[in-house]
């Protein structure tokens, strides 16, 4: 017994990052397997890495991925009106969360009740700070959508975007650009672009600011790809196809960091936004204690700063942050890529959540018409 | 595709069926079977017994089809009509809707919208309705939305007011004991209130809550009685909580105030003896805020105040409506008739006529390419046909992601074979060619991807063809081109409408490879119907547009099977 707590106290003081796994409550009345859904790619790996495969190593609880988040809204509502949950916890970005809260589609969720305090004791619910946008969201990371480009473009002649509005000037950065199927993102920057100040946007928007993004977007219609899965712009960027698109700034990360390709990043006007777990309704008892005990572990102030070893996202606590350090595989620094370094946050915007839960619909549709016509 | 020779008295010979059609036609009394029965009663139960067998065998296919296929198509087209949401979410409103006026309505109206709405709010289901609605009228959804979120400040002013009043109006149990009533108990309102709840949150309403309205005091305070009925259906079956302690919705309190101005409860309060009679006269007299729900709304939202969200209202209160239909179509429902959509929101028609003409250019393509493989196929020596049979089905076995993303690397501006193009110097470095995310990639992939789907029908045809005819028509003097024209081709029809028809019925519901390779041009109706099932969540508008496109090919069908006849058709042999 002497012997044990000994061990352990060592095994504490060499790797405080796998004792925190070791220090775990015990599950009662627990499911032991769980479906997760989430984004795929190189961001579902690091949560692999970061959360489940620690959290399945203490508990060996048996983890599925499901990776298809893009549609999650219709998937948990399928999933609710036919009166089976298939997914125990989904990762959804902010505006998605509030939709589904909305709709009573996932379950409301007291942080300071269910998830750890930050080491200090700060309670959960303001270490997360304005990351908890809402009473159903889990907050994970902070991204941000933002533009890569080309660094070998022969026809630009040596110049080398340093705005946002390159994406509009075809005249001096000719060639296919890459833009996100949706209209969220795409019409701030066009009208950012089209003048309007970063102040007035919403105001503009509720006038016929759409109307006004899109006849912008429409001076670029012909030399677009959309992309609806956020891999496809690095993917696009590699192969030349395109010379510059909006990603999330973790893809364009892996693309230049880890893969070296010859990609530049633009972080000008880049979109904060926050991703984080929701707990769809209508889990039984001991699937729904399973979800907690995990989130618990996961949401942790160790455990979302050890995420950005993976990646480089933005972990949601305040109290990660001096805890992020180096990439596991590359070792660099990891604080210079991420989205809040003030050097990449000269310029940058905040989605309105409200007004994109209340205009969604409408944008949406009206942005999907003037794509097919 | 179908054989035409199993009809009644196709089959001659001594068959049972025959046997019991002459034993009918026999005029001159029953014929007896060894055992004395009538033969026609023994062959029937023979036959039965046979019958039950061979449905008993096909029984396990059946259900399969029937639970797999036929039932989510049901139920797909049975979405395409339904409209209960409306009706459901606000029961009162609807009813109370003046359907041949086109203003916007009264106080009442406005009084049956808050107290549907705030239920609504509670199960989270006007943001359903909301975005429903906003599929017909744009902006009906932020209205929901913003509304809902605001609903409980109107009954917070007059809950603040009668808790100030006398403090028992803010305990759980003074309620219970003001609205209770087991001896006396107006049933058909607890009943109407449950299926109320059932009807907006989908759950059963069945068990017990421990309450029942009083009947008197449902007579003297209507509103109160049946929003605080609501409230605890909803409390004690959805919430799991209990009646009796816990305080009630400001909707409650709001409509306490609505009663309590009506002159009739004023009266009926004179006599009340009950309990909490004090209080409710005490409460009557004071000067509680009046609240004027309209107004209100108003200020909430100005759209509460125009005629279009209640015109829209008043259009799909119904349980079904043929709004989604009109919508497939680029029309749509309005107080005045159906009217043609804007031009900027009108895409349908257009992805119906793409869909086909690309969908008529991808099977020709395919006749083109097949037909001589084809050819080949059935003509080569056994050795050589049967490699050539591994390479046309080799694409089967790859996986339909794998062989689109192969024509994206082949076909992108710096893939291989624009660089190919380059290399040769066909075409110059910066005037590559745009073969992809357009109609052209659709047309490419989808050929490719489809192309055996013709070439296997058309070999089971040609096989069938004797070489005998083309050389009885050359030794005959036929020139090649003559023998081939005039014999073959004429033999191979059937297989070249076999393959159409499968190409095309394939193709005008592709979706996977159009999503990949075409852009925004090359994409088809069935990339809208996704896009409807997964993202906007209109399921009502994806399944009209689905039924459309399965009508469409019925009729397709149909005209083929007139035109050609389906016999003509062959898969094989």
């Amino acid at each position: 017994m002497k012997l044990r707590i000994l061990l352990a106290s060592t095994a504490l003081a060499v790797a405080p990052v796998i004792a925190g796994a070791q220090d775990l409550p015990p599950c009662e009345n627990c499911a032991d397997s769980m479906t997760i859904m989430s984004w795929g790619g190189a961001y579902q790996s690091s949560q692999q890495k970061a959360y489940t495969e620690p959290y399945a190593a203490a508990t060996g609880v048996n983890v599925t991925w499901d990776e298809s988040s893009n549609e999650s809204t219709a998937k948990i509502r399928a999933a609710s009106e036919a009166g089976n949950m298939t997914y125990d916890l989904v990762d959804v970005e902010g505006p998605d969360s509030q939709r589904l809260c909305d709709e009573g589609l996932a379950m409301e969720v007291d942080l300071d009740e269910s998830l750890a305090a930050a080491p200090d004791g700060t309670p959960a619910s303001e270490d997360f700070g304005d990351s908890a946008i809402n009473d159903c969201f889990i907050p994970q990371i902070v991204f941000s959508t933002t533009f890569g480009y080309r660094t070998d473009v022969a026809e630009w002649n040596g110049a080398t975007p340093d705005s946002v509005c390159a994406i509009f000037d075809t005249e001096t950065f000719p060639g296919k650009r890459a833009l996100e199927k949706r209209p969220k993102k795409n019409i701030e920057w066009a009208l950012l672009c089209d003048g309007v100040a970063k102040e007035d946007l919403y105001d503009v928007l509720d006038e016929d600011g759409v109307e006004r993004a899109l006849a912008k977007l429409d001076t670029i219609k012909d030399d677009v790809i959309w992309w609806s899965a956020g891999a496809e712009t690095p993917q696009l960027l590699a192969d030349g196809e395109v010379v510059m698109g909006s990603t999330y700034n973790g893809r364009l990360f892996s693309a230049i960091a880890e893969q070296n390709q010859p990609i530049a990043m633009l972080w000008d006007w880049q979109v904060f936004d926050f991703d984080g777990w929701i707990v769809p309704e209508g889990l039984d008892e001991p699937r729904l204690n399973r979800v907690m005990h995990f989130l618990n572990f996961a949401t942790d102030t160790q455990r979302l700063a050890d995420q950005a070893k993976y990646i480089s996202y933005g972990p949601a606590r305040a109290s990660s942050q001096p805890l992020v350090s180096t990439h596991a595989d590359l070792g660099i620094e990891m604080a210079p890529h991420m989205p809040t370094n003030p050097e990449n946050q000269k310029n940058y915007l905040v989605n309105n959540i409200e007004w994109w839960a209340d205009n969604q619909d409408d944008v949406e549709a009206r942005f999907q018409n003037w794509l097919s016509q | 595709m179908t054989d035409a020779a199993t009809g009644p008295d196709q089959i001659t010979g001594a068959t049972p069926d025959n046997a019991l059609r002459t034993a009918d036609r026999a005029e001159a009394g029953p014929v007896l079977s060894a055992d004395g029965t009538p033969l026609k009663t023994s062959l029937n139960r023979a036959l039965r017994r046979e019958k039950m067998r061979a449905l008993l065998l096909v029984s396990p296919l059946l259900i399969f089809i029937l639970v797999t296929f036929i039932a989510p198509i049901a139920d797909m087209l049975f979405r395409s009509v339904e409209n209960r949401i409306v009706a459901d979410t606000l029961p009162q409103t609807v009813a109370g809707l003046d359907q041949s006026s086109l203003e916007v309505p009264g106080e009442p109206t406005f009084e049956d919208l808050y107290f549907d709405l705030f239920l609504a709010a509670e199960a989270k289901k006007h943001t359903q309705l909301g975005t429903r609605l906003n599929y017909e009228s744009a902006g009906v959804s932020s209205l929901f939305r913003s509304s809902g979120r605001r609903l409980d400040d109107i009954g917070e002013e007059t809950q603040d007011a009668l808790e100030d009043l006398d403090e028992s109006w803010g305990e759980a149990g003074f309620w219970y004991g003001l609205m209770n009533n087991a001896d006396d108990s107006d049933d058909a309102l607890l009943k109407s209130e449950r299926a109320r709840v059932k009807a907006l949150t989908a759950e059963p309403t069945g068990g017990d809550i421990a309450f029942a309205p009083s009947a008197e005091i449902a007579q003297i305070l209507p509103r109160t009685t049946r929003a605080y009925t609501a409230w605890a259906v909803y409390i004690a079956l959805i919430d799991d909580d209990v009646v009796a302690e816990e305080e009630p919705w400001e909707a409650v309190y709001a409509a306490l105030g609505v009663d309590l101005e009506r002159d009739a409860t004023l009266e009926a309060l004179a006599t009340y003896a009950g309990p909490g009679a004090d209080q409710l006269r005490a409460a009557a007299e004071a000067d509680l805020p009046s609240v004027d729900y309209r107004a209100a709304f108003v200020e909430m939202d100005d759209g509460w105040g125009e005629t279009e969200v209640w015109n829209t209202l008043r259009t799909y209160s119904s349980e079904y409506t043929i709004g989604y239909f009109l919508n497939a179509i680029d029309l749509q429902l309005t107080p005045n008739g159906i009217e043609k959509r804007p031009d900027r929101e009108s895409i349908y028609l257009m992805l119906f006529q793409r869909t086909l003409v690309m969908s008529l250019i991808i099977t020709i393509s395919c006749i083109i390419l097949g037909y001589p493989i084809a050819w080949l196929l059935a003509n080569l020596p056994m050795r050589s046909a049967n490699l050539l049979m591994i390479l046309v089905l080799l694409p089967f076995w790859t996986s339909l992601l794998v062989r689109t993303s192969a024509w994206k690397i082949l076909l992108q501006q710096q893939g291989v074979i624009n660089d190919l193009l380059v290399w040769i110097g066909i075409v110059s470095n910066t005037g590559r060619l745009v073969l992809i995310n357009n109609q052209t990639g659709t047309i490419i992939a989808m050929t490719h991807i489809l192309l055996p789907f013709m070439i296997l029908p058309l070999y089971s045809v040609m096989k069938t063809i004797p070489v005998t005819y083309v050389r009885a028509a050359k030794s005959l003097g036929a020139t090649d081109w003559t023998a081939f024209w005039r014999v073959y081709f004429p033999n191979s029809v059937p297989g070249i409408g076999a393959g159409s028809i499968l190409v095309f019925i394939l193709s005008i519901g592709y979706y996977i490879t159009p999503e990949l390779v075409g852009g925004t041009s090359g994409v088809f109706i069935s990339n809208r119907i996704a896009y409807h099932i997964s993202s906007s969540l209109n399921w009502g508008l994806a399944a009209a547009l689905g039924t459309i496109l399965l009508a469409a090919v019925l009729m397709l069908y149909y005209t083929y099977d007139r035109m050609v006849g389906i016999d003509n058709v062959k898969l094989g042999g």
